[in-house]
């Protein structure tokens, strides 16, 4: 398939080097500010609490995504750090849920 | 007695950058794996706080007592935007531009420096005010070593942006070596996502 050209690339936030460009860079961050700012908003209305852990860990997530996909390049990189990363994540998001299950499940503590 | 010859090692010296079977470059490979068993260390510290959250036997017990959010927001503000510094330092290298590069790493160094004073700050108001101490009970111990391993990452991240800050002056750091800005940019950024995590689960999470 051949290259688009650059004002195209441009235009998609992509320079020549094949990696977002500043002003898409600058974006990220204000979505990032607008997040966090939502996060914090949320943590303080009451009558959100019984919601709040789900608003919360999707405010997250997108924060973590955004930031690995564009500011790391995973977005735009060969899949094998994808899947490097992506391992360790698993592995590590899967020892934080299976033993906070244990535990409430047996009750240790 | 006859002289030894030494081995000629420079043709290795031509193959530090050459990449690997994957096609790949080494040491791009190497930081994402090191960046994935790195999750494997924070995933089992926030597995531990979480755990023990709220089960301690002597004050402080409550988290929410203890954590100023407020100010944690503006910490996490603090290092959001140093990844933003971050990223702009590896598009002007990317470009050439080395003295704008030189401008965002030292950006980012001293966002990443506020960020370390500030959690100084926070650790000292816990333990002098809360009394809330590594020793003291089992939040203490989880809080302590959960965002202190996550400070000694930022402290190691600064050191090393402000060593490609030297290296720059130094004519190291060129358009055509920028991956050795990239690299640091992901362990720099990987920082970010974990404060990510922490600010949410540990800080915001309610504990009981």
């Amino acid at each position: 398939m051949q290259e688009p050209p650059p004002a195209v690339r441009r235009r998609s936030g992509i320079n020549e080097l094949g990696h977002p460009t500043a002003l898409r860079y600058v974006q990220i961050a204000v979505i990032l500010t607008v997040l966090t700012t939502i996060e914090i908003a949320v943590y303080y209305i009451h009558s959100l609490s019984k919601i709040l852990i789900p608003i919360l860990l999707t405010l997250s997530a997108i924060k973590f995504a955004l930031v690995v996909l564009w500011y790391m390049h995973l977005k735009f990189d060969n899949r094998i750090f994808s899947a490097l990363f992506l391992l360790g994540l698993i592995i590590g998001g899967s020892i934080l849920i299976a033993m906070i299950l244990l535990i409430r499940a047996y009750h240790f503590y | 007695m006859a002289a030894i010859p030494l081995p000629d090692h420079s043709h290795a010296l031509e193959h530090v950058e050459a990449p690997a079977t994957t096609g790949l470059n080494h040491r791009k490979l190497l930081m994402w794996a090191f960046l994935g068993s790195d999750c494997l260390l924070f995933g089992s510290l926030i597995t531990t706080y979480m755990i023990y959250r709220g089960k301690s036997i002597t004050e402080p017990i409550n988290p929410r007592h203890v954590f100023n959010i407020p100010y944690t927001s503006v910490s996490a503000f603090v290092l959001l935007m140093s990844s933003l510094a971050m990223v702009l330092a590896l598009a002007a290298i990317q470009h050439g531009d080395v003295r704008r590069m030189r401008i965002w790493l030292c950006a980012t160094a001293f966002l990443g420096m506020v960020f370390l004073g500030g959690q100084f700050y926070e650790f000292t108001t816990f333990a002098t005010v809360h009394h809330l101490t590594i020793q003291g009970n089992i939040f203490g111990t989880t809080f302590y070593i959960l965002t202190g391993f996550h400070g000694t990452h930022v402290t190691v991240g600064v050191i090393w942006l402000l060593s490609l800050v030297a290296g720059s002056f130094q004519g190291r750091i060129k358009q055509k070596n920028s991956l050795d800005v990239e690299i640091a940019g992901l362990y720099w950024h990987f920082v970010d996502i974990v404060w990510i995590i922490i600010f949410t689960l540990v800080y915001l999470v309610p504990a009981i």
